[in-house]
């Protein structure tokens, strides 16, 4: 057997279920339309801002802010594909058909990473230029410093945040576990660490909060996080590695 | 070829497995049989590397499972007729099993042919009845063509058509060399189907024989004679040492003489039989006999598990204790 | 007692049940047996009143279900083990059904024990196994202790333990007077429990007879003569002394010879006649699924074929042994018959045509019907049935899509 047979193998199952579609699209259609709402109103408010908040203004940014909510659709992606087998009882088939587990594993992990990749990176681009538009006169361009950079790391972000969760689901096999752990984590708690004061010296060190950097192209004044946008991704990218290697070894240790 | 050399599988305090030694051997049924909790699907488990053992080995034709390039090419397993993604259609669901192998897509319709899922091939197995899913099962597990085939129940759900044609499957498979190794709670299907058996009950190996030995050794066997001369037949076998047991309505018992002993006997001095029949308990009253005491959540009643002898059993209906009665009495 | 009358269900354009009327008596068991999808489950729900029959009535005792005074107390069924609300222990479960019809609680732990769940009856029956669901499906059954009981499938997932309780619990109930009425794909079960059959093939009513009248009905007995296995010739010679006297003899795997149409002590006289002792002289029924088999072929869906494995274009693994033999092309019997005292014999296809090879197929192919002797055309049981259709089969129904093979 080779992975290159098992990867061929995870693309037909990836493709064969339509909880692969309707997580997808939902990651693109809602960060996208939200993304646009958010910067249709942010540029009304533009006139009404102070001085230091226009400063911070940052355009790429505020067309990413349907990314929060659109992360949960992919962090469902992301669970689903893991979780399924296990729910479904189809682990025991495709363990019996691949025996290596590590292939197993990884060969679904690279798929379903490269499809997310591909559905974040439409997203991202999609999401900018659309933003851009609603953002009027207050529009950045693809070609203006760092702007790149942040298109591209808003894919990167999304797929990361689809990874982790596929680690998380391979740990904890349950798909309503991982869920229940992943989203008001995500959603709620990282951003309650990240935003108070007092927490917030750890808060930046989540894995969301420190890879959403990567699509800032202007520091706010005040900021004083320790990491730039690439040691941002670097820190998410190290939490994505734990959750995968943790994965693979209950994956290797347990009985299916 | 399927070997077991000292498989132990313990969760927690509990041996779930406990030193099992055998071979399954190509070119037979083998019948894996077992009270609920005997262990049985963990060692099946545990065959095809799903489950660690913890001490002990099992070996696929010589190799450890996760040695195998493409295990689906050496052993196929039907384990549980759900084990698949219930929003994949049947067709799917057998493509990435051929693709993750290097089997040709071409197969897939084949096998799918083979179990008459053709007409339902791009539907959801969602959808399936429980028959169906036992067929795509099988399905799954022919797809590679091979020499090793598990069967855990396979004819649950089916109908007596389904039932009829999994029994000759197996059967053919065999007959065709292949390693046939297939658990069942239907006794009666299983004395149909295999040839040999492997009993265990409480995680330890019980029996590991062939069926006619198994049936023979665990119950009592005897010859049912009928004869118009049954005072002259009686002499003659009380001479010849073969002891008779009368079972009404002019049938006679003979124990411990073969028909063949008491076929002679007769032509030797001239009389005349009706019926010479060697008479051979159920397996299923065999593998009560064996089990009797490694049966997990008993019922209440007192169900007969020493085989009665056959003739008494026709007499004696087993009557369960009269469940109702307590309640009845009062109620009235 | 149990009574449909003209029963007829249509859903949309199909006709699942037609015109079907049948009694089932109290006081002995009785089989319902069918193809999937020839109506079964259906008839089953139009007796509870789950669904309505287009034309037609079913009765229990007299009354259709949902006008039955107190119906848990008269009529108990097991329709699927699933049905239980996974979250719920055992013992809450018959708790509610129980106080819903106004039945002690005390009798909850009653059939608790009888069907052997006391020790876990607190237990989520989320973890129960196939079988301990069905055991509890059955104690849900014998709640009310009922005079009329109906299971669907009742031996499903229960180990050789439960499915002997289980049988004797069904024979007992028959003989305290009660209504029971049981549908099964087990033929060798349901020879072993039944006592009377009704049999439905595509909605309509096929047999409605004894267990015993039904097997004869279908199928032929025979005897199975074995002669001294040093001496060959008193085969022969015994083999057309009893085909001159009218028998009809077939040569069987291992060496015995199967013989219709003469009963037992005439070949016992044609023996003696001819000089040839006799090793074996027993007689033999058909089984069940033989004669089920025969009234019910070409109302069957969801065909198996002959696995053709031109897909399968890589030679086999390393060490494998030569390729198999390629369908078609005529096998040696490849497999002994089981032996007639274990309960069975091979199934000969009328006229070499098994349902099970796939319509008019002339060789027997590696997944086919066994080539058991007779299948070159000479039928073994040597008397056409009257129900065996002996023209060429039908070819099989398309697959019905929307009727699942069991499943409700």
């Amino acid at each position: 057997m080779t992975a290159a047979q098992v990867v061929q193998s995870e693309w037909t199952k990836i493709r064969s279920v339509a909880s692969t579609v309707w997580t997808l699209s939902l990651a693109v259609v809602v960060t996208v339309a939200l993304g646009m709402l958010i910067s249709a109103l942010s540029s009304n408010e533009f006139d009404n801002m102070s001085t230091k908040d226009r400063l911070s203004f940052d355009p790429t940014f505020i067309s990413f802010a349907g990314m929060s909510l659109g992360q949960l659709a992919m962090i469902v992606f992301g669970v689903l594909v893991v979780s399924n087998e296990y729910s479904t009882g189809m682990i025991r088939t495709s363990l019996a058909a691949v025996p290596q587990r590590g292939t197993f594993l990884f060969s679904k992990i690279a798929v379903a990473t490269a499809l997310a990749l591909a559905v974040g990176l439409v997203t991202s681009f999609v999401a900018f230029f659309l933003g851009q538009a609603m953002l009027g006169s207050h529009r950045a361009e693809i070609g203006d410093p760092h702007v790149l950079r942040a298109v591209i790391g808003g894919g990167v972000y999304m797929t990361l945040i689809a990874v982790f969760s596929m680690g998380v689901a391979a740990m904890l096999r349950s798909p309503m576990l991982s869920l229940g752990i992943l989203m008001p984590f995500f959603f709620l708690i990282s951003n309650i660490l990240g935003n108070v004061d007092a927490t917030k010296k750890i808060g930046r060190y989540l894995p969301d909060q420190a890879g959403s950097k990567i699509m800032q192209v202007i520091t706010p004044i005040d900021d004083d996080t320790p990491y730039g946008p690439w040691g941002g991704l670097g820190i998410m990218a190290l939490w994505v590695i734990a959750v995968l290697v943790g994965g693979y070894v209950l994956l290797k240790r347990r009985d299916a | 070829m399927i070997e077991l050399e000292g498989l132990t599988k313990r969760y927690g305090e509990k041996l779930a497995v406990d030193d099992l030694t055998f071979t399954v051997r190509p070119g037979m049924v083998t019948g894996f049989l077992g009270p609920n909790g005997a262990g049985k699907s963990t060692t099946m488990r545990m065959m095809l590397g799903l489950d660690r053992p913890t001490a002990g080995d099992v070996r696929i034709d010589g190799q450890h499972y996760d040695r195998l390039k493409d295990p689906l090419k050496y052993i196929g397993a039907l384990l549980d007729a759900k084990a698949m993604h219930g929003g994949r259609s049947a067709r799917n669901h057998l493509l990435c099993l051929a693709q993750s192998n290097g089997i040709p897509g071409r197969r897939v319709a084949e096998v799918l042919d083979t179990v008459g899922l053709t007409a339902v091939a791009r539907k959801k197995a969602k959808g399936f009845s429980l028959g169906m899913g036992q067929r795509l099962g099988i399905a799954g597990a022919l797809l590679g063509d091979p020499r090793i085939l598990m069967f855990d129940e396979p004819v649950n759900g089916l109908d007596p058509e389904g039932i009829h044609w999994i029994r000759n499957l197996m059967k053919s498979l065999a007959a065709q060399g292949r390693t046939v190794f297939v658990s069942s709670h239907l006794m009666s299907e299983m004395a149909l189907t295999a040839d040999h058996l492997v009993v265990i009950g409480q995680g330890r190996l019980l029996a590991d024989t062939s069926m006619a030995d198994f049936i023979a050794q665990n119950s009592r066997s005897y010859v049912r004679v009928r004869t118009p001369q049954r005072e002259r037949l009686l002499d003659v076998l009380h001479l010849a040492g073969v002891t008779v047991v009368e079972s009404g309505s002019g049938v006679l018992e003979a124990d411990g003489g073969s028909a063949e002993q008491i076929g002679e006997l007769a032509a030797q001095h001239q009389i005349v039989l009706h019926e010479l029949s060697p008479q051979q308990a159920s397996l299923e009253e065999a593998f009560m006999q064996l089990t009797a005491g490694s049966v997990e959540y008993h019922a209440h009643t007192d169900a007969p598990y020493d085989v009665p002898p056959p003739a008494a059993q026709q007499a004696q209906q087993p009557q369960p204790r009269q469940w109702g009665d307590d309640w009845n009495r009062s109620r009235r | 007692m149990i009574e449909a009358v003209g029963l007829t269900k249509r859903y949309g354009d199909k006709t699942a049940v037609y015109n079907l009327s049948f009694q089932v008596r109290p006081g002995a068991v009785t089989g319902f047996l069918g193809p999937n999808g020839s109506g079964k489950s259906t008839t089953m729900r139009m007796i509870l009143g789950l669904d309505n029959p287009t034309a037609g009535q079913v009765t229990i005792g007299g009354y259709p279900y949902p006008k039955l005074p107190n119906a848990p107390r008269q009529v108990g069924a097991l329709l699927d083990a699933k049905a239980v609300h996974g979250g719920r222990s055992a013992r809450n479960h018959l708790l509610s059904l129980a106080q819903l019809s106004g039945i002690p609680a005390r009798r909850v732990d009653e059939v608790l024990g009888v069907v052997g769940l006391q020790d876990v009856a607190r237990r989520r029956s989320k973890g129960f196994s196939l079988g301990m669901g069905q055991r509890l499906g059955i104690a849900a059954a014998l709640l009310g202790d009922p005079q009329v009981l109906l299971f669907d499938e009742p031996v499903n997932g229960l180990d050789p333990e439960g499915i002997l309780w289980v049988r004797n619990l069904m024979k007992a109930l028959a003989a305290e007077g009660r209504t029971v009425f049981v549908s099964s794909h087990l033929m060798s079960e349901m020879a072993l429990t039944a006592d009377h059959l009704i049999v439905i093939g595509r909605g309509q009513l096929l047999a409605d007879m004894s267990i015993k009248d039904f097997i004869s009905a279908n199928s032929a007995d025979f005897a199975r003569v074995r002669t001294p296995d040093s001496e060959p010739q008193l085969r022969e010679k015994l083999t057309s002394a009893l085909t001159e006297a009218g028998g009809h003899v077939l040569p069987e795997q291992d060496g015995a010879l199967r013989i219709t149409g003469l009963p037992l002590p005439r070949i016992s006289d044609i023996a003696h006649d001819a000089d040839v002792r006799l090793w074996e002289l027993s007689p033999h029924q058909a089984s069940l699924e033989e004669a089920y088999m025969r009234m019910t072929q070409g109302a069957v869906d969801y065909r198996s074929t002959i696995d053709q494995k031109e897909g399968l274009m890589q030679p086999l693994p390393p060490g494998a042994q030569p390729p198999m033999p390629v369908p078609g092309q005529g096998q040696p019997d490849w497999y002994a018959p089981p032996p007639p005292q274990q309960g069975g014999q091979p199934f000969a296809m009328p006229q070499g045509q098994g349902p099970y090879a796939g319509a008019g197929q002339p060789q027997p192919g590696p997944y086919g019907a066994p080539s058991a002797p007779g299948a070159d055309g000479s039928n073994p049981y040597a008397q056409p049935a009257p129900a065996a259709p002996q023209a060429p089969q039908q070819p099989p129904a398309p697959a019905d899509l929307t009727k699942p093979e069991d499943a409700r």
